[in-house]
C-alpha cells in the first residue's frame, strides 16, 4: 500500500460534474483554488502527522492472519495468568484409578433427550491377553459437567487459597478430556499449566538476548574500529556451533544440586547466550546504514548532542525492525527448550512445561498405544506458527512507508 | 585466486582455536575435579573403582597439570586424530565411534541434498507464481515444517513407516549388518533405512530454505535487468533460466553456513529418538553421565564439521560467482 492512496483528499459530490456523452470524465466545477495543494484536509493531517506507531499500528492491520496470530498468543498469555481457574483438575492431582485413560469426550444427547454437556463415567477392565487398561464408557446414566464450581483446591498465584474452577469434573465421574498420563494426571491441565513455563521461557530469554544484542551490536555499530572487528569475530564463531548440542551441552553442566527454578532461569540463560548473534548483527548493521543518512547529517548540523541522535533519531528508526526480528527469534527459544526438556537434560519436574510433558511420549510404544500423551506438541506447533506469523506481520509493519 | 583459496584456509584456524577454547571452557565448567566427581558416581552406583584405571586417566588427561596444559594435551590429541577415551567401553573413543563420525557426515550430506532437491523447485514455483493458491498452500506446509518439532516428526513417522513400509524400527541399517564389514548388501540397507531421518532432518531445514529462496528470487525478478530481458522479448523461461536463477543458484551454495549448523542440531536429536548410531546418542549419553571429555571432543567434531562445510560452500561459491573469484573479495 502507497501513502498517497491513504492520504488522497476526498472529492465531495457537489463540486463534481460528468461531461455529457463522455463516461467516466469527469470535471470540477468548482473555482480554482491555487493554494488547495498545499493545504491539508483533515484525512491528510491525520495521515502525514500520524506518529511512527500509529502507522505500524495501520498497517499491521491490515495483515489479518498476523493480527488473529496476535490475538491467539494474547490469549494464550492471558491464560498462564489463571491457570489454575481454567482447568479441571490441578497440576499434581493423581487419579490411581485412572492410569493412561483415553480421552474421554463431551456428550449433549442422553436417550434423545438435550440435557447439555455431560459425560458418562469410565469403566476399566483388563485386557489379558496383551495386559492393557481398556476404559469404556458406561452410558447408564448421564453426568452433567459443572460449571463456575469449587472442585480441587489450590493456592491462586501462591497466596489464596481457592477453589473456583471454569469446569469441574461431576460427582462420581470424571473428565479427562485429552486423557490421563502414567501416573493418572488429568493431560488437559498439565497443557494448561505447562504453557505457564513454555511461553513464559520465550519472553524472559529474548527479554535478555535483546539486551545483550543491543548492548554488542550497538558497541560494535557505534565505535567501530577494532571493537567491530572483536563482536564481529565473536559472533561468527558462535554460529559456527550447532546451536542443539552446545544447548545441550551448556544445560548439562548446571549443577544437579540447584533447585528446579534456578534450573528454569539457568536454561532461560542458556537460550539467550546463544540467541543474541543474530539481534546484535541487525543492530550493527542498522547502525551503520541509518548513520550515514541525510537526515542525521541534518541533526549533527543543527548541533544536537549524539546522546539526542541516537535516542532521538536512530533508536526510533530501527527499534521497530529489532522488535519485530525479536519477535522472529522467539519460536527458536521455545523449540529449543522443547528438545531440551524432551531429551531429559532441559527442565526437571515438578517444574511442567510442554517439553516437559513430551518427555512422557519419548518411545514408539507411547505413538502405538497412547497417542494423546504427544498433545502437547499441537500447542508448541500453534505458538510456533502464531510467533512466526505474527512477527512477519510486524516486520512488514515497521517498514510504513514501503 | 590462490592467494584466496590460502586466505580463507588460513582463516580457519584462528576460528577452530577459539572454538576449542570455548569447548574446553565448557569441559572445565561442571564444579570440582572431573576426576573426583567420576569416582563419586561411580561409587554411587556401586561399582568399584580400580585404582590403577584411575592413575591412567589422571596421567592420560594430565590432570594433575596447570589448566593451559591439559589444554594443550586435549586440543594435541585432537590435531593427531585421539579425541579421547571412553570410560563405558574402556576404549579410546575413536575405536568406538569410528563410524559413527562417519555415518553423521554421510547423514548430514544426503540431508544437504534432499533439502536442495525439495526447496529449489519449489522455491522457483513460489516465487513464480506469487499469491497464487500454489504459493499459499506450499508457504503453509513450510511454515508447519518450521513449526513441527522434529522429535515429534521423527517419531510419528517411525511408526508409519513400521506400519505402512514394515521398516525395522530405529537404527540406519538392519539389525543383521551391525558391526559387519561394509559391504553392498549393507549399503543397500542403509539406504533404505536413512530416508526417515534425511526427511525428518530436512523438513525444517528445507522449510526456511524454500521461503528465503523465494524472497531472494522474488528481489532479483523485480529488477531492471529482468525488465530489460523482457522488454527484448526473451520467452519467461528463459529469462528466469539465464538471469535470475544464476543469481539465486549463488545464495544456495553461500547458505550452507547457516544451514548446516542447523542440519547438525536437528540430526542429533532425531538420532537419538531414531536411535541412529551416530554421534547424536552417544552425545546425550556422555551428556548424562557427565563424562565432559567425550562429550567435548563430539562438540569438537561437530564445529569442525560446520567449519569445513562452510570452507567448501564459500570455495564452491569463488568457482561460480565470477565476482568472487575475479576480485578476490570475501563471500558473503
Amino acid at each position: 500500500m502507497s501513502a498517497a492512496s491513504v492520504g488522497r483528499a476526498p472529492m465531495t459530490g457537489s463540486q463534481l460534474v460528468e461531461v455529457a456523452g463522455e463516461p467516466g470524465h469527469i470535471v470540477s466545477t468548482a473555482p480554482f483554488d491555487p493554494g488547495s495543494a498545499a493545504r491539508l484536509t483533515a484525512e491528510q493531517e491525520h495521515f502525514y502527522l500520524a506518529s511512527q506507531w500509529m502507522l505500524m499500528w495501520w498497517k499491521f492491520k491490515r495483515h489479518r492472519v498476523a493480527v488473529v496470530s496476535g490475538i491467539i498468543l494474547l490469549l494464550m498469555y492471558a491464560s498462564t495468568l489463571v491457570s489454575e481457574v481454567l482447568v479441571p483438575y490441578n497440576l499434581h492431582t493423581r487419579h490411581t484409578d485412572f492410569i493412561y485413560a483415553s480421552p474421554q469426550s463431551v456428550h449433549w444427547v442422553h436417550k434423545g433427550e438435550l440435557i447439555g454437556p455431560f459425560v458418562y463415567p469410565l469403566v476399566k477392565s483388563l485386557d489379558m491377553v496383551t495386559l492393557r487398561r481398556e476404559y469404556t464408557e458406561n452410558t447408564t446414566q448421564p453426568y452433567p459437567l459443572r460449571f463456575f464450581c469449587s472442585g480441587d483446591p489450590y493456592e491462586f498465584w501462591g497466596l489464596v487459597d481457592m477453589s473456583f474452577h471454569l469446569m469441574c469434573p461431576p460427582e462420581g465421574a470424571t473428565v479427562f478430556l485429552l486423557g490421563t498420563d502414567r501416573l493418572g494426571r488429568d493431560v488437559m491441565s498439565r497443557i494448561v499449566y505447562g504453557a505457564r513455563i513454555s511461553l513464559t521461557i520465550g519472553l524472559l530469554g529474548i527479554a535478555i538476548s535483546f539486551a545483550l544484542g543491543l548492548l554488542f551490536g550497538g558497541i560494535a555499530g557505534y565505535f567501530g574500529g577494532w571493537s567491530d572487528m572483536v563482536i564481529q569475530r565473536a559472533i561468527e564463531i558462535i554460529r559456527s556451533f550447532p546451536e542443539l548440542p552446545l544447548w545441550m551441552a551448556l544445560s548439562a553442566v548446571l549443577p544437579v544440586t540447584w533447585s528446579p527454578l534456578l534450573v528454569y532461569f539457568g536454561i532461560t540463560g542458556i537460550l539467550a547466550m546463544l540467541d543474541w548473534t543474530g539481534l546484535a548483527r541487525a543492530v550493527r548493521s542498522k547502525l551503520l546504514a541509518l548513520r550515514e543518512e541525510d537526515y542525521c547529517t541534518a541533526a549533527r548540523l543543527m548541533g544536537a548532542s549524539p546522546k539526542r541522535i541516537i535516542g532521538r533519531h536512530l533508536l526510533p528508526g530501527f527499534m521497530s525492525h529489532l522488535i519485530a526480528a525479536a519477535t522472529l527469534s522467539i519460536p527458536g527459544m521455545i523449540l529449543g527448550e522443547t528438545a531440551l526438556s524432551f531429551l531429559g537434560i532441559g527442565l526437571r519436574p515438578p517444574i511442567t512445561s510442554w517439553g516437559v510433558l513430551l518427555n512422557e511420549a519419548q518411545n514408539i510404544n507411547v505413538v502405538a498405544l497412547y497417542p494423546w500423551l504427544m498433545l502437547p506438541v499441537v500447542p508448541v506447533i500453534v505458538v510456533i506458527l502464531a510467533f512466526n506469523f505474527f512477527g512477519d506481520g510486524l516486520r512488514d509493519a515497521a517498514d510504513p512507508y514501503r | 585466486m590462490l592467494r584466496y583459496v590460502v586466505n580463507r584456509v588460513l582463516l580457519m584456524i584462528p576460528t577452530l582455536i577459539a572454538i576449542s577454547v570455548i569447548v574446553f571452557t565448557i569441559i572445565q565448567l561442571p564444579p570440582g575435579n572431573y576426576l573426583e566427581s567420576y569416582i563419586a558416581e561411580l561409587q554411587a552406583q556401586g561399582e568399584s573403582v580400580d585404582p590403577q584405571k584411575i592413575a591412567f586417566l589422571r596421567q592420560y588427561y594430565g590432570l594433575d597439570k596447570p589448566l593451559v596444559e591439559q589444554y594443550l594435551r586435549w586440543a594435541g590429541g585432537m590435531l593427531v586424530g585421539d579425541f579421547g577415551y571412553s570410560f563405558e567401553y574402556n576404549l579410546p573413543v575413536t575405536q568406538v565411534v569410528g563410524d559413527r563420525m562417519m555415518l553423521t557426515i554421510l547423514v548430514s550430506s544426503f540431508t544437504i541434498l534432499f533439502t536442495w532437491a525439495v526447496a529449489f523447485p519449489i522455491g522457483i514455483y513460489s516465487a513464480t507464481h506469487q499469491y497464487s493458491w500454489g504459493d499459499y498452500g506450499l508457504s503453509l506446509l513450510g511454515f508447519l515444517g518450521i513449526a513441527i518439532p522434529n522429535f515429534m516428526l521423527a517419531l510419528v513417522m517411525l511408526y508409519f513407516a513400521n506400519v505402512i513400509f514394515g521398516t525395522s524400527i530405529g537404527g540406519l541399517m538392519g539389525p543383521e549388518f551391525i558391526g559387519k564389514p561394509w559391504t553392498w548388501a549393507k549399503i543397500v540397507s542403509i539406504l533404505e533405512h536413512s530416508w526417515i531421518p534425511v526427511v525428518v532432518i530436512g523438513v525444517g531445514g528445507t522449510a526456511g530454505m524454500i521461503r528465503k529462496m523465494r524472497a531472494n528470487l522474488l528481489d532479483e525478478l523485480q529488477k531492471q535487468y529482468v525488465v530489460t530481458a523482457r522488454a527484448k522479448g526473451l520467452p519467461p523461461g528463459k529469462v528466469l533460466r539465464k538471469y535470475p536463477l544464476r543469481m539465486a543458484l549463488n545464495f544456495f551454495i553461500s547458505d550452507i553456513g547457516s544451514l548446516l549448523p542447523s542440519i547438525i542440531s536437528g540430526a542429533e536429536i532425531t538420532a537419538v529418538v531414531l536411535s541412529l548410531p551416530t554421534t547424536g546418542p552417544m552425545l546425550l549419553a556422555a551428556l548424562k553421565s557427565q563424562d565432559m571429555y567425550l562429550a567435548g571432543s563430539f562438540l569438537m567434531f561437530l564445529a569442525f564439521m560446520i567449519v569445513v562445510g562452510v570452507l567448501v560452500s564459500d570455495l564452491a561459491l569463488m568457482a561460480l560467482d565470477p565476482r568472487i573469484r575475479l576480485q578476490g573479495g570475501v563471500a558473503r
